[in-house]
């Protein structure tokens, strides 16, 4: 008898969802606008993450050695630098190394080119580039540089830590990255909550104008749940429906910006983003979906229960 | 309590109402001190003017309203003491007809009593058997693919007797069941609501169609102000 009954409410949801079109029709658009939010901040949260990322790279501190430092020091402290937990990686600059860039990076200034010929010596430094998970960091890891190099007071390898020269650049971008993170969050959950609250409305209005159905139900015997299940499923497919159709237009949408957001962005394919986070955003959707149509309609239906 | 319930049952009594009151304020007084007895197979005419108290009595019955003072038995049963489930079991008991019909608009005349069937745990090779032929019985077998807005009053108030007999229950109370009908349609629903208390099922009908009440012949209780004026045997429409 069981599964006759589940199958009767399952009937009778999808029944009621089909032969009630236009409020089926407003519920669905209200709940497709609601999703739409939800997986836009989704895809606003990816750009966020991505372009702080990108401003966060672009982020280092290097470490410049005395021209007497041998290279096994050098790789020494390297290896102890990225021994730290907040580093992210640390790159080995040679002198050598260090004057090749040079000379590309100023291969069309011939004036200095010549200046440096004059010497006989190279006089580029050897060097380490290091990268911090986080911008706040760079001051620990400046800190540690400088403690360890006065540590070995007659041996101080450590000519110059850039962090000092950056440290107003630094301060300001992880408070604006903070700041960004903070503020984008605060308005993912405010859209969020907005969304919800629509939706929760929108299916309460269409089930009050069943109101009186449901106390008829009531009246001929009709328990409870039984009255509640049809209206569920009903909410369900609100939600699976309105999903549907919210993936398959932002499936539209991202591989039509898609090219436009690589530029853009530098690098981030949207559509790139949506084919290979699917899986994560289809759960999403389609959870939401069907918890705020469930829910919704379990909330509104119980209000009119109590007959 | 005790001692009432036994009464109730030993006497073979299917409704008592033991001084029912039910006050929504001082100036608005819907039902005073009424005690009243139903037995099985018996068909009640309760008559009265509108804001006699007729539906307030009939929705205590249903336990859809809780009287301020008294106590209603169904049976063995102290109506207002039930709990969810209990209730569910007592509806199931009890046919309802109401005057503004009440069928589920979304649902054709097969899903309205298919629906109630449903409810109350029958299989579906029970539905598909006597859905057809509670149909018959109120001759609207023809419609039985219909929606409720295809329908007219009188077919409408048909398919809404056969939802409440299709579960067999022990009472009928029909309110007003003619309300909205012209005299013809009338006439017929009160011959259908006859001939399922000759079969043998209790039927209360509150009306206050004089014609009605004089055609029948059976026993009449008249309301006025939310009191009990008359309980004929066999009466007419006084009031």
């Amino acid at each position: 008898m069981f599964i006759t009954k589940v199958k009767r409410v399952f009937r009778a949801g999808l029944t009621n969802f089909w032969r009630n079109g236009f409020v089926s029709l407003s519920s669905l658009v209200v709940m497709f606008i609601a999703l739409f939010i939800i997986c836009s901040l989704i895809f606003m949260s990816a750009i966020l993450k991505f372009s702080l990322q990108e401003i966060k790279d672009k982020v280092d501190i290097n470490v410049y050695f005395t021209t007497n430092a041998s290279e096994m020091d050098i790789l020494s402290m390297k290896k102890s630098i990225e021994s730290i937990g907040e580093v992210s990686s640390v790159t080995y600059i040679s002198s050598d190394q260090a004057l090749v860039n040079f000379n590309e990076r100023h291969k069309d200034d011939s004036l200095i080119l010549q200046a440096l010929d004059e010497l006989d010596t190279n006089p580029l430094t050897a060097s380490l580039s290091i990268k911090a998970k986080e911008p706040s960091q760079y001051e620990g890891i400046a800190k540690f540089l400088t403690d360890q190099d006065s540590s070995a007071v007659n041996n101080s390898i450590i000519e110059k830590v850039n962090y000092y020269q950056n440290k107003v650049v630094i301060d300001r971008l992880t408070k604006i990255t903070d700041a960004t993170n903070n503020v984008g969050l605060w308005v993912a959950i405010l859209f969020l909550v907005i969304s919800i609250i629509i939706t929760f409305n929108t299916i309460r209005l269409a089930i009050f104008i069943s109101r009186d159905e449901i106390s008829v139900m009531r009246l001929v015997g009709a328990s409870g749940r039984y009255v509640k299940g049809p209206f569920v499923v009903s909410g369900i497919l609100y939600g699976i429906v309105s999903a549907t159709l919210v993936l398959l237009v932002f499936l539209g949408l991202t591989y039509w910006i898609g090219n436009l957001s690589k530029t853009f962005f530098v690098g981030l394919d949207l559509f790139d983003f949506y084919l290979k986070n699917f899986g994560q955003i289809f759960i999403i959707i389609f959870g939401s979906g069907i918890a705020l149509g469930a829910i919704s309609s379990y909330l509104a239906v119980r209000k009119y229960l109590r007959v | 309590m005790v001692i009432l319930k036994n009464f109730c049952y030993n006497n073979r009594e299917m409704i008592y109402f033991d001084k029912v009151s039910k006050i929504y304020s001082d100036d608005c007084v819907a039902l005073e001190d009424i005690t009243l007895t139903i037995g099985p197979k018996e068909f009640v005419s309760i008559v009265g003017h509108s804001g006699a108290g007729k539906t307030t009595l009939i929705k205590m019955l249903l336990a859809e309203e809780s009287p301020t003072k008294g106590k209603v038995f169904y049976e063995s049963d102290e109506v207002h003491k039930l709990k969810g489930k209990e209730i569910t079991n007592l509806r199931r008991k009890i046919g309802t007809v109401f005057q503004d019909f009440r069928l589920l608009p979304n649902k054709t005349v097969f899903e309205n009593i298919a629906f109630a069937m449903e409810a109350a745990g029958r299989t579906d090779e029970e539905i598909e058997a006597d859905v057809p032929h509670v149909l018959e019985l109120v001759d609207i077998s023809k419609k039985i693919y219909s929606f409720p807005g295809e329908l007219s009053g009188g077919e409408k108030q048909r398919v809404a007797i056969a939802r409440a007999i299709v579960n067999q229950p022990d009472i009928i109370i029909a309110d007003e069941p003619t309300g909205n009908l012209d005299p013809a349609n009338t006439f017929e629903i009160i011959q259908i609501l006859k001939k399922i208390n000759d079969l043998g099922t209790t039927v209360v009908l509150t009306t206050h169609n004089r014609g009605v009440i004089d055609s029948l012949g059976k026993r009449v209780i008249s309301m006025q102000n939310g009191r009990i004026v008359r309980d004929d045997k066999s009466g007419s429409y006084v009031l």
